[in-house]
């Protein structure tokens, strides 16, 4: 089976790979485009730092866990698989918490709940399903990448308008006159929901093409 | 403070003043996904308050009466996922043999709710803030009901925007997302509450 899939998918392996790597960073974006992993992405976006720690959590995770399903899709079938998915993330959320209160307790403290609640990210599982069960291991390990690049993209960009408007600073550098007046709405939820909505907006109008 | 009175201030700060939505952002896919007509939202809403409670209660159980007691806490979230992954599984063996049509309006939506964020994110909030017991059962009761409250309120917001004129670039999720922080700020009102 696997010897005749690589006769089949090696003249090309490469290239799909590529197209897969390309297609996550913005034509399939998961925040702007999908709309997957939404929850995080509205929680940890306060400030920059922890929205960069959760991006690279969840590709970490993402990259991970797709490679391990892309080698086990064989074995993998009817609707225990959702199942198999479920626990191979667990595993690696797991190992991501546990290096995280190693060696970043501070931002482990920050993200709280919201590191073991990557093992529900509808993103991850979304592409177990259409990409890890399917494809062989060099695609699904691009396109996880990709993916989590993207991932990572969308949750920096709604960290920084948020972070500006709310506290005048990048990552914890002030970098507003000091007449600026803070916009305390936005550190707090009604904030994250405007601005992912006007940016989804944003994106909808510039670049979708009718 | 009494037990009672705590039982009562935790059923209304899971329900109200930490509102899983809007507060805790969980559960936010089937919120923007369910919530187009008010029948489907509360049929979803009651879905996941029955799945929270019980899977609150036994993650509690589990954690505490055993993966504590021989010291294995690292085990708690596969531990977790799988609890809620086979009450999911229990729900829907149950509707499909006694609600069938309920069933089929639900599709897959029914499966998702393992994948609910709302589900684990209470069993995990639980752990945090070390409840006890019965207030283990009260929150993940009420943290269902204010689920299904907010899930419900946006689903008549949302059926009114259908005949609103809404820019092209912000139909669908973008107008749902703006809402839901208007909704939010209503909300804070009752943070002072507790």
């Amino acid at each position: 089976m696997s010897a005749e899939e690589n006769i089949k998918l090696k003249p090309a392996g490469a290239p799909e790979a590529l197209t897969h790597f390309v297609r996550g960073l913005w034509q399939e974006n998961a925040i702007f485009r999908q709309m997957l992993g939404m929850c995080p992405v509205l929680a940890v976006t306060a400030q920059l730092q922890p929205a960069l720690t959760m991006g690279a959590a969840t590709t970490f995770v993402l990259v991970c866990s797709n490679v391990v399903v892309s080698l086990m899709r064989n074995l993998l079938q009817g609707h225990l698989r959702i199942l198999m998915f479920t626990l191979t993330i667990a595993t690696f959320v797991t190992i991501a918490d546990l290096l995280l209160q190693a060696f970043l307790p501070d931002m482990s403290e920050a993200l709280g709940a919201y590191v073991p609640l990557i093992i529900v990210n509808c993103l991850i599982i979304g592409r177990a399903e259409a990409c890890g069960s399917r494809k062989p291991v060099t695609t699904s390990l691009c396109d996880a990448l990709g993916m989590g690049i993207g991932f990572t993209f969308g949750l920096c960009v709604l960290a920084c308008v948020r972070e500006i408007l709310a506290d005048g600073a990048l990552w914890g550098h002030q970098i507003m006159p000091d007449a600026f007046v803070c916009w305390n709405v936005m550190k707090l939820p009604a904030g994250a929901f405007i601005t992912l909505g006007i940016l989804l907006g944003l994106s909808n109008h510039f670049f979708k093409k009718k | 403070m009494n037990s009672e009175t705590s039982l009562i201030m935790v059923f209304i700060s899971l329900a109200i003043v930490n509102n899983l939505v809007l507060i805790k952002f969980l559960g936010i896919c089937p919120y923007l996904g369910v919530s187009r007509r008010v029948d489907m939202a509360f049929g979803m809403g009651c879905a996941v308050t029955f799945v929270m409670t019980i899977s609150g209660t036994v993650t509690w159980l589990v954690n505490n009466l055993v993966l504590q007691k021989i010291g294995m806490g690292y085990l708690k979230y596969i531990a977790f996922i799988m609890v809620i992954a086979s009450m999911v599984q229990l729900v829907e063996m149950y509707v499909r043999k006694f609600f069938p049509s309920l069933y089929e309006s639900f599709g897959i939506f029914l499966p998702l709710i393992t994948t609910n964020c709302a589900i684990l994110g209470t069993c995990l909030f639980i752990d945090l803030w070390e409840f006890t017991f019965l207030q283990a059962v009260v929150a993940s009761f009420g943290g269902g009901l204010g689920f299904t409250l907010v899930i419900c309120m946006m689903g008549g917001i949302r059926e009114h925007l259908e005949w609103a004129d809404v820019p092209r670039a912000l139909k669908g999720a973008g107008i749902t997302l703006i809402t839901a922080g208007i909704m939010t700020l209503a909300f804070m009102g009752f943070s002072g509450m507790i």
